[in-house]
């Protein structure tokens, strides 16, 4: 699939027709993510094949993105991690232990050892407070002895894949711990975790102002000082590009219904058969992750400093950046994003099992990859690590619905994850 | 170079020695660094004026970058002594450094290759919006003003410096260094990949900076740069300062007899001096 990948690109990048490259040329396109996205229509169409038509249906594609969204949301902050040429191993067990400990919190220790009773209205924002703040503080901890004692990160967080994974057997000699608050677990979808028709409308059309928005004010700013401005028509051809490929995800989501039996207990028993679900909740939490994590990247002292860092370490230094400290920040943040993602993972099982995230960092890493993020450091974009989130995903849930054997399916998943950084690192030795 | 320069009252360059009763911009005394056994800068004394160009010269490993390369922070000092106006100074970082005015165009330029000119320009002091975001458009208006004076052929603003040719690089390196109201700039070798016409702009670049009072320290390989540009000369060889030299007093031959054989003018025979030329 990847190998698809590397082929469009090198078609858009070195035979182009001449009226495409200029076309993407006015359209400042980023040919690399263009080219993912055709590697994975390719992908959703082969495995809709192959599978006689159940893979592009509402209701795989609506499971699609929720599985998506808690790999996708550690895969932003891993960009941040590889840019800064480092590696983060930890990230499955630090969601273990994170969602874990969120578990614990809303199931025994405030209902049972502060004796305050089951599923009052705090407990989710608490249990989800204590999740995010020990994420937080194991990713800080890590980032502080990679950073400050120069211990490679590759020891550091092989030995946190370790630790964390360990410490979850010792919080309550491993049981599955079950079941969650009844709030909590509509962070992890559900049809009952889902927003509905309507709010599904609003998001796609906030978004679709957002992306004029974007868009007017990009080109006010240009005009202001004197920069070349794109083609009108290049304009409204990305925003309505744009504004289409939204509203269309939002039908989608739209047409996955409420099953039956799902739709009579929460209903009634004469409930309709054709209500929407709308987008789940963890795709919301999902976008707007990468809506935050893409401005720090982009819009930030801090994510400048962290591209700047991987472009050349010594040049970073000398410009007067504490490069420790900020190396530290983003093991803080991709802490705090195990810690979100273990939440949706623990919400959607509506429990706590110890092998809560296990070979995740598999996933994760790969999705950075697959999006474009370089191991040689200082280059990476947060909307390719969440499409090659999706890739990734894809690639497990189209080989699920095929019956593929859980080690085949192991064997393609780390036979993609080394495909695509040599695909990378042959491409990149090519335009150098 | 940036009217921001002239807040810094014009002093008239000095020739040779400045007067004495007169307070260094800068004074390095006896500075050591050594790296495991190997004494790379060994008890170095040398001065600076405002107004002043100092050129440094030696041969390889004689020690002049990494003396430099404690003022600017790069490399703390093992022992010695750095006093800036007259006042004792810590500088341990590159931040000290640009705190007390001291910029650096440093011999492999320390650009960040993934990144445009403007973002390299403005590395570690970017231009925020009134939300605390990074304001890249002022960034790089500011950037094509700078470049338009340094460098007016110079037109990829939106590219990564990478794909930059030598000069290009160089531009961005020097035009970082001399628009943040240096008083005290440092140069290693900034003419090392210019061509003549790019190297002529440096050249004048460096009397203009000079004539508004800012100090500075020319490291080059270039001997005819070197007496073309400084006031006074410091000769280092092995990590040991020969001697330091008024421009008006010494030949060429002299300063390559210094970097050489160590020799000071005084001391070297007209037959050392001829044997240079072989």
């Amino acid at each position: 699939m990847t190998e698809a990948s590397g082929v469009r690109q090198d078609a858009t990048r070195e035979r182009p027709p001449r009226s495409l490259r200029s076309l993407l040329t006015a359209l400042e396109v980023d040919t690399r993510l263009l080219g993912m996205v055709a590697a994975l229509a390719i992908i959703w169409i082969g495995f809709n094949i192959m599978s006689g038509g159940s893979f592009l249906t509402p209701r795989n594609l609506w499971n699609l993105s929720v599985q998506s969204s808690s790999i996708a949301v550690m895969a932003t902050g891993m960009v941040l991690i590889i840019v800064s040429r480092n590696i983060d191993l930890s990230v499955g067990s630090v969601l273990g232990l994170t969602g874990y400990t969120m578990a614990m919190v809303q199931t025994v220790w405030i209902p049972t050892t502060l004796g305050l009773g089951f599923d009052q209205p705090y407990t989710w924002i608490l249990a989800l407070a204590v999740g995010l703040v020990l994420g937080a503080a194991i990713g800080g901890f890590q980032g502080f002895i990679i950073a400050y004692s120069g211990v490679p990160a590759f020891i550091v967080t092989l030995g946190g894949l370790l630790v964390w994974r360990g410490l979850i057997f010792e919080l309550q000699q491993g049981q599955t711990i079950a079941p969650l608050d009844k709030t909590f677990a509509l962070l992890g979808g559900g049809p009952v975790g889902s927003i509905g028709e309507m709010a599904s409308w609003a998001v796609g059309i906030l978004a679709c102002l957002g992306i004029v928005y974007t868009l007017i004010a990009g080109r006010r700013r240009r005009r202001r000082y004197d920069f070349p401005l794109r083609p009108m028509w290049a304009e409204v051809l990305v925003g309505v590009v744009g504004s289409a490929a939204v509203l269309g995800a939002v039908m989608v989501a739209n047409s996955y219904f409420w099953p039956e039996q799902l739709a009579i207990e929460h209903f009634g028993p004469d409930a309709r058969l054709d209500i929407p679900v709308g987008i789940a909740i963890p795709v919301i939490i999902m976008l707007g992750v990468t809506l935050v994590i893409t401005f720090l990247a982009t819009r930030r002292r801090f994510g400048r400093y962290v591209f700047s860092i991987g472009g050349n370490p010594e040049a970073a230094e000398l410009g007067g950046i504490n490069t420790r400290r900020t190396i530290m920040l983003t093991y803080v943040l991709m802490g705090i994003l195990c810690a979100v993602s273990g939440a949706i993972q623990t919400a959607r099982l509506n429990s706590a099992v110890t092998s809560l995230g296990t070979q995740n960092e598999l996933d994760v890493i790969a999705a950075a990859v697959i999006g474009g993020t370089s191991f040689s450091g200082g280059i990476g974009t947060i909307p390719g690590a969440v499409l090659g989130a999706v890739v990734m995903q894809s690639l497990r849930s189209g080989m699920l619905l095929l019956r593929v054997d859980s080690p085949i399916q192991d064997i393609v998943a780390g036979s993609v994850l080394v495909v695509a950084v040599g695909l990378d690192t042959v491409m990149r030795r090519r335009s150098a | 170079m940036s009217e921001s320069m002239t807040a810094i009252e014009p002093t008239p360059a000095i020739e040779g020695t400045a007067a004495p009763g007169r307070v260094p911009l800068v004074e390095m005394r006896n500075i050591r660094i050594a790296f495991g056994g190997v004494h790379a800068v060994d008890g170095v004394t040398v001065d600076l004026h405002p107004g002043e160009v100092v050129g440094l010269v030696g041969g390889n490993g004689a020690g002049k970058s990494t003396l430099i390369r404690a003022l600017s922070g790069a490399h703390a000092a093992d022992s010695g002594e750095i006093l800036i106006d007259g006042r004792p100074v810590s500088i341990t970082n590159p931040r000290d450094a640009k705190a007390l005015g001291i910029e650096t165009i440093y011999q492999t330029l320390a650009l960040a290759d993934n990144v445009d000119a403007a973002a390299n320009m403005f590395l570690g002091r970017e231009i925020m919006t009134r939300f605390g975001s990074l304001d890249d458009s002022a960034m790089e208006a500011e950037t094509r003003k700078v470049m338009g004076r340094l460098n007016p052929r110079f037109k990829n603003f939106k590219t990564a410096v990478k794909s930059l040719s030598g000069g290009q690089r160089q531009s961005v390196a020097i035009a970082r260094a001399v628009h943040f109201n240096a008083r005290i700039l440092i140069m290693d070798e900034p003419t090392a990949a210019l061509g003549p016409a790019e190297t002529a702009q440096v050249r004048d670049l460096i009397k203009q900076l000079k004539s508004e009072g800012i100090g500075i320290f020319l490291i080059s390989h270039d001997i005819h740069d070197v007496f073309d540009l400084s006031d006074r000369i410091c000769v280092m060889l092995h990590g040991k300062l020969v001697g330091t030299v008024n421009k008006s007093d010494v030949t060429p031959d002299e300063v390559l007899a210094m970097i050489i054989i160590g020799k000071l003018p005084g001391e070297v025979t007209q037959t050392e001096l001829a044997a240079l030329h072989h």
